[in-house]
């Protein structure tokens, strides 16, 4: 049992550094804190001890010093504050051109599925140095998606996206664990992340795949009759799908919002919600018609088509890798 | 003063005023309703402990080995539901503030006493809804009812639970009217704002809180209801609803709620502090305001517990710079309290210890909690057992050690008779002891990124240590809770009686027998002098203070 007794947790990713310094800054301002006042307590008591015959001086208060010991606090607090959220904006803005893992969770299981089209289970394969981004939603309850030697976590909630990057600096298994309580299997909801020398990586990822997952949205989009309406050319009935990710879209009611992942997500969902200025409410939704990996690769897809040119054609078609480490115990719940 | 230095001739009191099972279930007073919340939330306590206990066995090894992983999730719930709102919101308010609140500002009794009876009826009947939910199968939520789980997925009692909670929460919130009038309209004579004891502004700034937080949760827990039962869509995203709201609504109330259970506490402290350095509480005006400032503030940091729930940055670094602003007056409170200890007269009978363990435990409850307030910081820590260890500082090292230390301090008066000092101290530096055992360990485990509510770790064996410590801890803190029960049932039979004012301590509620007649005073003091009057107590002749005019 002592064998195996850590008392840090493992730094392996680029965000680790940030969190571990000002944790450790806290550590020494709570410690002097806690000195100087476990010090002056310990000390008053034992100088001040009750003796036979000597009074207690009465103090009515200082004003000066109740303004000090406001005012100093509050200026520490300040700067950790202003620390905390700078390490925060970091882990919370994905760089560009990271990496993007799309990543279903459900009562009691990870389902991660690269851009290029690998699937996985509870496990998640990553290269040193390499930003990546995921994109996240829950098939039922919130879940939470917790590594802790990355020091990141970030809920998962149904019904939208939420997002999550890191830059893993080591290779190495690290732990997968759902941070936020889904019911019975919440602890058995663990995995792991693989982070692997960048060569392996790609001999890993040479396994094979499916195709890219925009590869994959492109056929839905074309089995579910997407393109009838949104045509390439202005001439259709929805919008021009090219080029319109990552842009501010106007709204018939007037408003603009930008074109990210939740966006598109809505609009196959709920198309109804944030109609485009200029076309007539003919969309049907797809709600309950299309799974929440469908919704991811038709993401991909209309993400895909932002840049001009072919889908990402990567990899070859190939069968999809066996999904690895299946280590629910729960039955399956939708 | 009329009466003697004399509680043994068979002076009539508010205990032998009346006989019979009738006098007590039907009674108005607000010292017998005060006995009658002890009772219940005792019971409460040593439910919620035992459940504690069996949490703390089952992490002893890494396996789900004791009990199941539903099994364990329902533990975890009901420790949480019946420690928060049937012990620790209504513990010192309803126990020490019911009994104290009209004594200290020398009235007969609260505004409304009839209400203060419906109190602990609706207590009780919430309560006994509680326990029947519980013995019919419980709930698996986790105290915070999170949504979609609680409304579309689970198959346990939460509408059962959450309408426990629902009348349960009326009683708070009538407790909270009940001192609000009465201290804006029952205080003796002179008994001005300024010369207020600071439990009584502490009490004040709790039931602000009671009464404009409660609601919330109240309609929170319909809207529970109504989602689960008629499928009615507010919190669901799949019909249509935000989970995010739920989350809103229930933090709105249930971070205040923290203060609810600290706030009397922190009364408590200022009393103590006092009387055992025989001192004018330093800076009395800014202790009393930084109650209401906590009370206040305590209202806008609710999202703090939302920062990676999927809130946008904006709103985080709003929410983590008011949660630091709350911080500020929590800290005067510490460091005006310190000061008092300077060229004081101390003491170190058991309410004392009490004292310097809250001093303790609260300063390292509110530096970790300044920890979770930095955002960065917050994203690693946050559902781990960091979070676990920091409220259980809190809400155990501080709320629960002032309550011990104000049922020592004032037991003389409520019971009229003296608890065994030495067996006092004993509890007391066990409880520290077991505490810090049980909980410190959790603080390396929450960093090392031990997620909370896990049944089983049997692939994190590395976490095995530190949980056998904190298991350990949590026997001896047991034991340390035991005690003060059993000596303090021993006295109430062999104990020996209680003077007036054994502490020789200011306030009113000493300026009357132990235990007091029923309407508190024999004649309506006046006051004037101010609160914490200890020159005067200790000058030479303490018997020829005036007390009554």
């Amino acid at each position: 049992m002592l064998d195996n007794f850590p008392l840090w947790p493992e730094r392996a990713s680029t965000l680790a550094g940030g969190v571990d310094a000002l944790f450790i800054f806290l550590l020494i301002v709570s410690g002097l804190m806690t000195l100087l006042i476990f010090t002056a307590v310990v000390y008053f008591a034992a100088r001040y001890r009750r003796k036979p015959g000597v009074l207690a001086v009465q103090i009515e208060g200082s004003t000066p010093l109740e303004l000090t010991w406001s005012i100093i606090p509050l200026f520490v607090f300040m700067v950790i504050f202003l620390w905390g959220a700078v390490v925060y904006f970091k882990g919370r803005t994905p760089p560009r051109d990271s990496t993007e893992v799309y990543v279903v969770a459900k009562q009691w299981m990870w389902k991660l599925e690269h851009a290029e089209g690998q699937r996985e289970i509870n496990e998640l394969h990553v290269p040193v140095g390499r930003d990546v981004k995921l994109i996240m939603t829950s098939q039922d309850v919130i879940h939470s998606f917790f590594v802790p030697a990355f020091r990141m976590k970030q809920d998962v909630l149904p019904g939208r996206y939420t997002m999550a990057w890191f830059r893993a600096t080591k290779p190495g298994t690290y732990h997968l664990f759902c941070a936020e309580y889904c019911g019975t299997q919440h602890s058995g909801m663990i995995g792991s992340i693989v982070v692997m020398e960048p060569a392996q990586y790609e001999a890993w990822m040479g396994g094979g795949s499916g195709g890219p997952l925009s590869a994959t949205g492109e056929k839905i989009f074309a089995e579910l009759g997407c393109a009838t309406c949104h045509r390439t050319d202005a001439q259709g009935r929805g919008p021009n799908l090219q080029g319109v990710f990552g842009k501010p879209v106007q709204l018939e009611d007037g408003r603009t919002v930008m074109a990210d992942e939740n966006y598109i997500r809505e609009c196959v969902l709920d198309p109804g919600a944030k109609r485009v200025k200029g076309f007539q409410p003919i969309m049907p939704t797809f709600q309950g018609l299309v799974s929440e990996e469908q919704v991811n690769a038709l993401v991909a897809y209309v993400k895909s088509l932002a840049t001009p040119g072919p889908a990402g054609a990567s990899s070859a078609a190939a069968p999809v890798p066996p999904s690895k480490a299946q280590q629910t115990k729960g039955s399956q719940v939708n | 003063m009329a009466t003697p230095n004399d509680p043994q001739g068979g002076r009539e009191n508010y205990l032998n005023k009346h006989y019979g099972v009738w006098s007590w279930l039907l009674t108005t007073d607000h010292k017998r309703i005060a006995l009658l919340y002890l009772l219940s939330i005792t019971f409460f306590f040593f439910i919620g402990g035992f459940f504690a206990l069996l949490i703390r066995l089952e992490l002893l090894t890494p396996a789900s080995d004791l009990v199941q992983a539903d099994t364990y999730n329902k533990l975890f719930t009901m420790h949480g539901m019946v420690m928060v709102f049937f012990f620790l919101i209504p513990s010192i308010p309803a126990v020490l503030g019911n009994f104290l609140v009209p004594m200290m500002i020398g009235a007969k009794d609260l505004a409304f006493p009839r209400v203060n009876l419906l109190s602990w009826y609706l207590y009780i009947i919430g309560g006994v809804m509680m326990l029947h939910c519980m013995l019919t199968g419980g709930v698996d939520t986790g105290w915070t009812f999170y949504t979609p789980f609680s409304t579309a997925f689970t198959n346990t009692k939460i509408v059962e639970a959450g309408l426990a909670i629902f009348v349960a929460g009326f009683s708070s919130i009538l407790t909270g009217l009940n001192f609000v009038v009465t201290i804006h309209r029952m205080r003796a004579p002179g008994m001005t704002w300024s010369r207020l004891p600071l439990f009584i502004w502490a009490h004040y700034a709790t039931s602000i809180i009671q009464i404009l937080g409660t609601p919330v949760v109240a309609i929170t827990i319909v809207l529970v209801a109504v989602e689960r039962t008629l499928h009615l869509g507010i919190f669901d995203p799949k019909l249509g609803g935000d989970p995010l709201l739920f989350q809103h609504l229930f933090w709105f109330y249930s971070h205040p709620a923290v203060y609810i259970m600290i706030l009397p506490s922190m009364g408590i402290m200022s009393e103590i502090i006092a009387c055992f350095s025989r001192k004018r509480i330093f800076g009395y005006h800014f202790v009393a305001l930084s109650s209401i400032a906590i009370a206040v503030f305590g209202f806008l940091v609710w999202a703090h517990h939302m920062f990676v729930a999927g809130i946008s940055l904006y709103a985080a670094l709003i929410f983590s710079v008011l949660s630091y602003a709350v911080a500020v007056p929590s800290a005067v409170k510490v460091f005006n309290w310190t000061a008092t200890l300077y060229k004081g007269s101390i003491r170190y009978e058991a309410p004392m210890l009490y004292a310097f363990g809250f001093l303790g435990l609260f300063t390292m409850g509110g530096l970790t909690g300044l920890f979770l307030a930095a955002l960065g910081i917050n994203v690693h820590v946050t559902d781990t057992y960091f979070v676990v260890a920091h409220f259980h500082y809190i809400m155990v090292g501080g709320a629960v050690m002032g309550y011990l230390g104000g049922m020592h301090f004032w037991w003389p008066k409520i019971s009229g008779k003296l608890y065994p000092e030495g067996w006092a101290r004993l509890a007391a530096l066990i409880v520290f002891i077991g505490f810090n055992l049980t909980f410190f360990p959790q603080f390396v485990l929450g960093y090392l990124g031990m997620p909370r509510r896990y049944a089983d770790y049997s692939h994190m064996p590395e976490f095995q240590v530190l949980n056998v410590l904190s298991t350990a801890g949590s026997t001896v803190l047991g034991i340390g809770y035991l005690l003060p029960m059993l000596y303090f049932l021993w006295s109430m039979r062999y104990g020996k009686p209680a003077p007036d004012n054994p502490w020789n301590a200011a306030g009113l509620e000493w300026k009357t027998a132990s235990p007091p007649p029923t309407f508190n005073f024999e004649e309506e003091p006046v006051v004037t002098w101010e609160a914490y009057n200890y020159e005067e107590l200790d000058a030479p002749h303490p018997e020829e203070v005036p007390v009554v005019r």
